[in-house]
């Protein structure tokens, strides 16, 4: 690739490399920092993308692509990284503020940009990649530490063994040498195998490499050690990728102490994301701009906002922040605890019911935990219903991370007292509610190159079989097959299938389940009867949530729930004559 | 079913003002307390100074001594809540947690005056909690509930099973299953007046109250009668007169939050013993209350 430069800005003694594309015209100017061993053409393809509509500007940082190489290591201080960043932006667009686009060292670099007085007003926005501000990233260790917490002591040791490079690269003389022996040569093809990305080899490759080490020995340590309080009022959007290898999730908990018009997203991406996903950064990066030029906030936005308040309440991990889920029948029982589970792991939940008032119920819980939630009135077997809950979630969440398709109806006596009506019931819920389900949120998922989940809740029925459970044990293991053939064909896009089997537990379904050929009141006594052998049991919702939040955290295939269901499980798989043995019985309530 | 016995009475005009009085004391006592909480302080050191102040005020004996739950100890979640020991439950003696910012408590406190006995919940937090003003919002609707349902003459049983449906239907554990025999409610006889300025506590009991409750037990078993109201079939019969000490008890998640306060069954009727409290006023307070029900 062959980017030229459209003009040299001089920072002190030091030239810079400034690209273009687009022109001022009216539209917001939008400024890119890249980071360590980059240059600017990282950004090529976000660049064009963003130029559509705005006016795009780039430059090597110093030591970096074209820009000039100081003398001494100190040169690379973070002083003199914001007087670059102001230069090109007095240069480039002096009477309009810009909005920051920076990743990695740039993003570390930039957060000195804005959080000090010396560009105050000439910045209006400002997103960040995988980029913590030193100051910040030493008050998070210092907290954590001081904390006394385990937990807390863990997340700074796995961050340490994260930054392992950053102490390889303090090492005299190592790094810049290790670049010069050919590094520079093997980086696009290690690139590859760190974060599956190979952007176009870039020709500094070697200078960016041996002279970015200095951004690290003149800023790490003075950092570190002595940090200074870091605050802003600048709209700040985070990009967090979920995969990077540099950097756990966890450093960011604490930013909204600091920022307070703070907005979180996360991404299914690896480190180098403007070079894996630049269509998602274009998008995302707009979308925010937008909304600070005066544009309505979009649904998907507001939803990436935090509060600094609700930031924490009720939550016992961030595990799922940011991320959505759509859960069916969770105006109760599984639905419900799966719904309040994921809320107060941090993720936002649509919550659908063909009880509308119960999923509003469910949509106030979740709030109550500091989680966004919606609720939405569906008959998951209804094709017409699903696709205008889907084509919703698309125009305002692109897709769905997590679909729990966990909405279901009980039958049971004999095949022949189960009437056509009763079968078509069955099968309209508990199976074509899957099948809509995951055709529809799985094409949105594949669409927006989601490596989402998708959670079918099945039933240990769907292994056992039974002589009265013929619709339902039927129902549910088409369910089990069907999750089988959907995870292979959807294991290449990164799409985790999950299969939920639960054992006898106490949900609505036992109060509600359908007793065909018995009258109403001998129906009503079965109910009530295996109401309460299932309460005996005790296998309560949350355990059955519990195993759908492993299930998506752990990406596990097929979950069987309690002892029943495990020990079925075994026992249709090694002893099926056994099995179908045990069908004859009379294990009806 | 007429099977109330001499023992199951409804009180007198007379009777009634002797527990009122008591019942406000108490809760006079814990929105004292209350008002003194502090974050740092332990459970056992709010349950002495409620201690403290209802002996001060005259208090001569006890259905329990007071306790109080800070924190996800007031939603008895986990282990502690697990079958209870058989209806005797440990959970429920103080201890040392101590109460932070934001953290929910509840006081509970069981005293006796001449005669007459409480038996009160109360809960708070120092600061806020969205999910504890939620769920006090919420108790509002079990209060009507089960004051309707008792009018209506409906087995025991029967109540506390609606009781269940609607914490089923809002999404809350009923912990007040994890009390003793998964009581929502209890009788409160009347004692002696003997003039004694104390009596026998035996583990934070009242032997006096417990002795009367363990007599109910006995006597009123052969006509199918529990003082104990649960949703067992133990308390599968009408409402037996007399009073009684409902204690709905919301869990949801870690924030629990409870009110107690004596129900008054007559033969034909029952009411709450007294509308002037905390609770109630909190309600009204939050416009939750609606005016024509409040004068019905």
């Amino acid at each position: 690739m062959a980017l030229e430069p459209v003009r040299v800005v001089a920072s002190g003694e030091v030239e810079l490399a400034v690209y273009e594309w687009g022109t001022p015209g009216g539209k917001p100017t939008v400024v890119l920092v890249h980071g360590y061993p980059d240059a600017a053409s990282i950004w090529s393809t976000v660049a064009e993308g963003l130029a559509e509509r705005h006016h795009v500007i780039a430059y090597d940082v110093r030591g970096a692509g074209r820009s000039s190489v100081p003398d001494h290591t100190q040169a690379y201080d973070l002083d003199h990284l914001v007087a670059d960043l102001a230069a090109v932006v007095d240069a480039m667009s002096p009477a309009q503020p810009v909005h920051l686009i920076c990743h990695d060292w740039g993003s570390i670099q930039s957060w000195e940009a804005v959080t000090t007085e010396r560009m105050a007003g000439q910045i209006a926005s400002y997103t960040t990649i995988s980029g913590p501000s030193l100051d910040h990233a030493a008050y998070w260790i210092l907290q954590r530490l001081k904390s006394g917490s385990p937990d807390q002591m863990a997340q700074v040791a796995r961050q340490i063994a994260h930054s392992w490079y950053v102490g390889m690269l303090h090492l005299p003389a190592v790094a810049p040498t290790l670049w010069k022996a050919g590094l520079d040569k093997l980086w696009p093809g290690l690139l590859e195998k760190l974060d599956g990305v190979r952007p176009e080899a870039s020709d500094s490759q070697r200078k960016d490499g041996a002279n970015g080490v200095n951004l690290y020995r003149a800023n790490f340590a003075k950092r570190l050690l002595k940090p200074g309080e870091r605050r802003t009022d600048i709209p700040v959007q985070l990009i967090v990728p979920r995969k990077d290898k540099f950097m756990v999730a966890e450093i960011w908990d604490d930013l909204p102490q600091w920022v307070p018009n703070l907005w979180r997203r996360e991404a299914d991406a690896g480190h180098w994301i403007q070079a894996s996903h630049p269509q998602l950064v274009i998008d995302w990066a707009s979308e925010f701009i937008d909304h600070v030029e005066g544009a309505e906030e979009t649904p998907a936005l507001a939803r990436a906002r935090l509060h600094a308040r609700e930031a924490r309440s009720g939550r016992i991990s961030d595990r799922q922040r940011g991320r959505l889920v759509v859960v069916t029948g969770a105006g109760s029982g599984f639905g419900r605890e799966t719904a309040l589970l994921f809320a107060e792991h941090g993720a936002d939940v649509i919550c659908v019911d063909l009880n509308l008032e119960a999923a509003e119920r469910t949509v106030e819980l979740v709030r109550l935990l500091g989680a966004q939630a919606w609720a939405r009135k569906v008959d998951v077997g209804n094709v017409e219903q699903m696709e205008v809950l889907a084509d919703w979630v698309e125009a305002d969440f692109g897709a769905p991370d997590i679909v729990v398709n966990n909405a279901g109806i009980g039958v049971a006596g004999s095949f022949f007292d189960t009437s056509d009506a009763d079968w078509e019931k069955v099968l309209r819920v508990n199976l074509w509610g899957v099948i809509h389900g995951s055709k529809l949120f799985g094409r949105q998922m594949i669409k927006a190159g989601r490596r989402g989940h998708i959670v079918n809740v099945s039933s240990m029925g769907g292994f056992t079989p039974s002589k009265f459970m013929s619709a339902y044990n039927t129902s549910k293991a088409a369910v089990m097959m069907l999750s089988d053939c959907l995870r292979a064909e959807l294991a290449d896009k990164g799409i985790h299938v999950a299969t939920i089997c639960p054992g006898l537990s106490i949900t609505n379904i036992t109060q509600s389940t359908r007793f065909v050929g018995l009258d109403a009141q001998a129906e009503a006594e079965k109910q009530a009867r295996a109401t309460k052998l299932y309460q005996r049991r005790n296998l309560t919702p949350d355990k059955i949530a519990n195993a759908i939040l492993d299930a998506v955290e752990n990406r596990r295939d097929e979950v069987p729930v309690g002892a029943e269901a495990q020990g079925a499980r075994m026992i249709s798989r090694l002893f099926p004559k056994l099995s179908r043995g045990l069908a004859r019985l009379d294990l009806l309530p | 079913m007429t099977m109330t016995t001499t023992r199951h009475a409804a009180p007198s005009q007379q009777d009634l003002d002797g527990f009122r009085a008591i019942q406000r004391l108490a809760y006079r006592c814990a929105e004292t307390i209350g008002a003194e909480l502090a974050p740092g302080m332990t459970e056992r050191q709010a349950a002495a100074r409620m201690k403290t102040w209802l002996l001060d005020h005259g208090v001569d004996d006890w259905f329990h001594q007071p306790f109080a739950w800070f924190g996800d100890r007031t939603a008895f979640r986990g282990a502690v809540g697990f079958k209870q020991l058989g209806g005797f439950n440990p959970a429920f003696y103080p201890g040392l947690r101590r109460l932070e910012e934001g953290m929910p408590y509840i006081l509970d406190c069981a005293p006796s005056m001449n005669g007459y006995t409480a038996d009160i919940g109360y809960c708070g937090v120092i600061g806020e909690n969205r999910v504890l003003d939620r769920l006090m919002d919420d108790l509002l609707e079990y209060r009507e509930l089960i004051v309707s349902l008792v009018r209506q003459r409906k087995h025991l049983s029967e109540v506390s099973q609606a009781v269940d449906r609607l914490c089923q239907r809002h999404g809350y554990d009923p912990r007040h299953k994890a009390y003793p025999f998964e009581v929502l409610a209890h009788r409160v006889e009347k004692l002696a007046d003997d003039g004694a300025k104390s009596h026998l506590s035996l583990f934070n009991f009242g032997a006096r109250n417990i002795r009367e409750l363990v007599k109910d037990v006995l006597a009123s078993r052969k006509d199918g009668l529990s003082p104990l109201w649960s949703s067992h079939a133990t308390s599968d019969h009408p409402p037996t007169p007399g009073l009684w000490a409902v204690e709905p008890h919301l869990g949801f998640r870690d924030v629990g939050a409870k009110w107690e306060e004596l129900l008054v069954v007559t033969e034909d009727d029952a009411f709450w013993l007294d509308d002037d409290v905390p609770h109630v006023r909190r309600w009204q307070a939050r416009g939750l209350l609606n005016p024509v029900k409040q004068a019905a």
